[in-house]
């Protein structure tokens, strides 16, 4: 377990709301991340998944526990994490471009040599020819993509997405799913990926986190064995449903 | 009204090519003509049939033709140009310093919370009451109008740009958050871009304002401008060059409005129109 990317163990996080009452959000989480494995961490809402992704990225504190990367502990945001939150979060004021090369550009890294860099994963996410438009030209799927490219511009090693095609139409988020795992394989990063689909999860991980709700804890880690690359029709497969019937079952209890 | 200055461009090569469809498709275009010439000739009419003096409602006529002969003599643009210069001058002292404060006010708690009982009172006060005042203290010249079109014209600019520094979605302060982005880059790349559609919609109102305060500032004490002619005219019963004034005043804020909106149109294209408030 050394060589994990990630390690959480012990993860506590308590809440004090205004009325002064302490919520646990997340009761003893321990988990871990090997790099380059495709993790979905599946849940109902408020059961702390994006608290405990908030945490992962150095966003929130946490009450008690650990959580390292590569051996170090994350007390604060780091350059070798890139996140994709729930919207896109695009400046609109800002080309396609140019908001791709937003983290280049706060983290004071070399604009020249990225530009080139942030061409290519546009075009790696399905938007070449779209570097100049704005973010009111394009549909909502399309600046999912955006968003993808500009928290892989920096080269994280570690992708954190928090539900990120949980806005778009069903069809459309098939097919976004389909260019997430390939771009995964030709980016080769870790992706840590939170969802409420159940089928979502199963079709995207290696391995299903299932969590449970107030306080979150980790019910159990369910390994998806179904064989890479993973195309649509395996969703209709009879392994495929054993594995979502087993993570539905998880919650029933 | 910018909207309706760029879509004229496509708007005139759909007119010039079917003119029939296209007032068709907007069946107030020619009415909004229509009704002027009516009220126009109304009036007229009316001033004409009943014979009302001229020192109570001077005829149309009378006030075009004292608008044409003023313009013609430049009597009426030397008086433009300081009204103007002086509305201008006290909008950008309004602009900045309203841009100035409300970023320092928006960006730390204790400075607001410590000033913001005194903005209030400050703002519930009708500035317009200090004219006379400044007109005591700068004297009857230029900087007393432009002092009193900025004091006019800064509420507008300080209220919209603290408003709009303060309407962020978290998730876009996560998102330099999580790129390490030290406040300044956040307040630089993030913040201040975002309130623009805001501080448009203060500029915008506080233009308006500033030639409303240098007409006061005029009205209180002056030896010269749009409002000092006014008053003058008023004096000697001339009525129709009282219109005739009041038309070029009416042409002076339609044109600073308009070349505010093509400004902003041009800065905050990416804006949702709902955003932009009071535009």
């Amino acid at each position: 377990m050394s060589q994990a990317l990630i390690v959480v163990s012990d993860l506590e996080k308590t809440y004090t709301t205004r009325g002064r009452a302490r919520v646990r959000a997340l009761g003893g989480i321990s988990l871990a991340i090997e790099a380059g494995e495709f993790v979905t961490i599946v849940g109902q809402s408020g059961c702390g998944k994006t608290t405990l992704l908030k945490i992962l990225a150095g966003l929130l504190p946490r009450t008690a526990g650990t959580v390292t990367l590569r051996g170090k502990p994350v007390d604060r945001p780091t350059r070798d994490i890139g996140i994709v939150f729930q919207d896109p979060v695009l400046l609109p004021w800002r080309t396609v471009l140019d908001n791709v090369m937003l983290p280049v550009q706060v983290l004071g890294l070399d604009r020249d040599a990225h530009r080139a860099r942030a061409r290519d994963l546009l075009g790696l996410v399905g938007l070449e020819g779209f570097e100049d438009k704005y973010p009111h030209e394009l549909s909502g799927g399309m600046r999912q993509r955006v968003a993808i490219a500009r928290a892989l511009v920096h080269d994280p090693s570690l992708l954190l997405m928090d539900e990120p095609f949980g806005a778009l139409d069903a069809m459309t988020r098939e097919h976004m799913n389909l260019e997430l795992l390939r771009v995964w394989q030709e980016a080769r990063k870790t992706i840590v990926f939170i969802t409420h689909s159940i089928p979502e999860a199963v079709f995207l991980a290696d391995r299903v986190v299932v969590m449970s709700a107030r306080p979150g804890r980790v019910v159990e880690v369910v390994g998806v064995d179904l064989g890479r690359p993973r195309d649509l029709d395996m969703m209709a497969s009879d392994e495929f449903g054993v594995y979502t019937r087993k993570i539905r079952h998880l919650f029933d209890d | 009204m910018a909207d309706d200055v760029l879509i004229a461009r496509s708007a005139w090569r759909e007119f010039r090519e079917e003119p029939a469809a296209f007032v068709r498709t907007r069946p107030h275009l020619p009415l909004i003509p229509l009704v002027f010439v009516g009220f126009v000739a109304l009036w007229e009419w009316v001033v004409r049939a009943w014979a009302i003096p001229p020192f109570l409602l001077p005829a149309p006529s009378a006030v075009g033709a004292s608008l044409a002969g003023g313009l013609m003599s430049r009597l009426y643009l030397e008086h433009f140009w300081v009204t103007l210069g002086e509305a201008l001058l006290g909008f950008l002292i309004a602009a900045l310093a309203g841009i100035t404060l409300g970023a320092i006010i928006a960006q730390f708690r204790l400075v607001e919370r410590t000033f913001y009982p005194y903005l209030v009172a400050l703002q519930t006060l009708p500035k317009i009451a200090i004219a006379p005042l400044i007109i005591v203290w700068f004297g009857f010249g230029v900087p007393s109008k432009v002092i009193i079109a900025a004091t006019v014209a800064f509420f507008p600019v300080l209220v919209n740009v603290i408003v709009g520094l303060k309407t962020i979605d978290q998730s876009k302060l996560d998102l330099m958050r999580s790129l390490n982005a030290s406040h300044w880059q956040t307040f630089r790349l993030v913040r201040f871009p975002n309130a623009l559609p805001f501080v448009f919609a203060g500029l915008d109102i506080a233009i308006v304002f500033s030639v409303l305060g240098a007409i006061v500032g005029e009205f209180v004490g002056a030896q010269r401008g749009l409002g000092n002619l006014i008053l003058q005219f008023n004096f000697g019963l001339d009525i129709a060059g009282v219109f005739a004034v009041l038309i070029l005043l009416s042409v002076l804020g339609v044109s600073l409005h308009l070349v505010m909106q093509v400004i902003q149109r041009r800065l905050i294209f990416w804006a949702e129109p709902e955003q932009v408030i009071g535009a």
